[in-house]
């Protein structure tokens, strides 16, 4: 297992883009694993005819496992989210190409030792910008450090 | 705030509500749906030897924090459809805004989620904004903290959202 750390990474750093076509299926099946059974992401007269919305779309909490999957197919399993705060600009509808991109914003070390990347993604269908994003992410100092071994005091997302 | 809002939602600003503990544990195989939606291919969440080595045993992906809060649609007893986020509900119902939206969240991860914990949880009006119109209609914004502990009270993960309670356009207009 590949270990990024700290040390390899820069502030302005791209991280590689994630692209995937939206679904119907992608839209209900993530809907569903987050246990939202509002009718808007799944039942397309609800989300046009009550809504207003051009079709069903993608729900916060499946969003949020998104930005998680973008974050650790980068950092790898070592990577430890402390936080994330996104902002739904556009909904995101079947039919749609999504596409991930990123940058680190910033590094540092902090007064326990923790290493932190600050991150800026965002989410664009097209020219359409659909979701802005912040995350902190911890990532190991060296290739034994294990941020996921940090807890209390020693954990400040 | 504003000095428009009934009262009775203005007293209930900062004031925890909905105190509540889940009546299902955590379940891993339920974490595989948000993994498997999302293609998500993380070792820590797959393979036990890289959960052991990393977090002492296998976690739960981060990004379902609100999960294990969230009901199931109906259980025996029920009378009405289960939902999470009671507050954000009953700000539509209270202010009037039939449609709502969600538009910022923030997740604060702390102590993993494991299978097999039981979570609770309470939730916290911080805020309802003045009369507002955005494309989608005429309503008001509202932010809604929400805070997770497991069995042992650990504080696993602290939520924030924003939510838009509106009429629609068409509805608005005279």
């Amino acid at each position: 297992m590949s270990t990024l750390t700290i040390d390899d990474v820069v502030v302005g750093r791209i991280l590689p883009e994630l692209a995937h076509d939206v679904t119907a299926t992608t839209v209900v099946l993530g809907a569903l694993a987050s246990r939202d059974w509002r009718p808007m992401h799944h039942d397309y007269k609800f989300a046009t005819e009550r809504n207003g919305t051009q079709d069903i779309f993608l729900n916060t909490p499946n969003l949020a496992a998104w930005f998680e999957r973008y974050i650790t197919d980068w950092t790898g399993p070592r990577g430890r989210i402390g936080r994330m705060t996104f902002r739904m600009r556009d909904s995101i509808f079947p039919d749609d190409r999504m596409v991930f991109t990123g940058t680190v914003t910033s590094t540092e070390t902090d007064a326990v030792g923790c290493g932190w990347v600050g991150l800026d993604i965002t989410v664009a269908v097209g020219d359409r910008l659909c979701c802005t994003c912040t995350a902190r992410v911890a990532l190991p100092t060296t290739e034994n450090d294990n941020p996921w071994a940090r807890k209390g005091d020693d954990w400040t997302p | 705030m504003t000095a428009d809002l009934p009262d009775h939602i203005t007293a209930l600003i900062g004031k925890p509500q909905y105190r509540v503990t889940a009546n299902f544990p955590v379940e891993r195989s339920y974490g595989f749906n948000t993994l498997a939606a999302t293609e998500n291919g993380n070792p820590l969440y797959w393979d036990d030897d890289v959960a052991a080595e990393l977090t002492g045993g296998m976690t739960m992906p981060v990004s379902t924090l609100s999960l294990w809060m969230r009901p199931h649609r109906w259980e025996p007893g029920a009378e009405e459809e289960l939902v999470a986020l009671k507050v954000h509900f009953d700000l539509k119902e209270q202010l009037g805004l039939p449609e709502a939206i969600m538009s910022d969240n923030t997740l604060i991860l702390h102590t993993p989620v494991r299978p097999g914990d039981v979570i609770s949880h309470h939730q916290v009006l911080r805020s309802v904004s003045g009369p507002k119109t955005t494309k989608l209609g005429s309503g008001r914004f509202w932010v809604i903290d929400i805070e997770y502990h497991n069995q042992d009270d650990d504080l696993v993960g602290v939520e924030s959202y924003t939510g838009f309670g509106y009429r629609r356009a068409e509805e608005v207009s005279p």
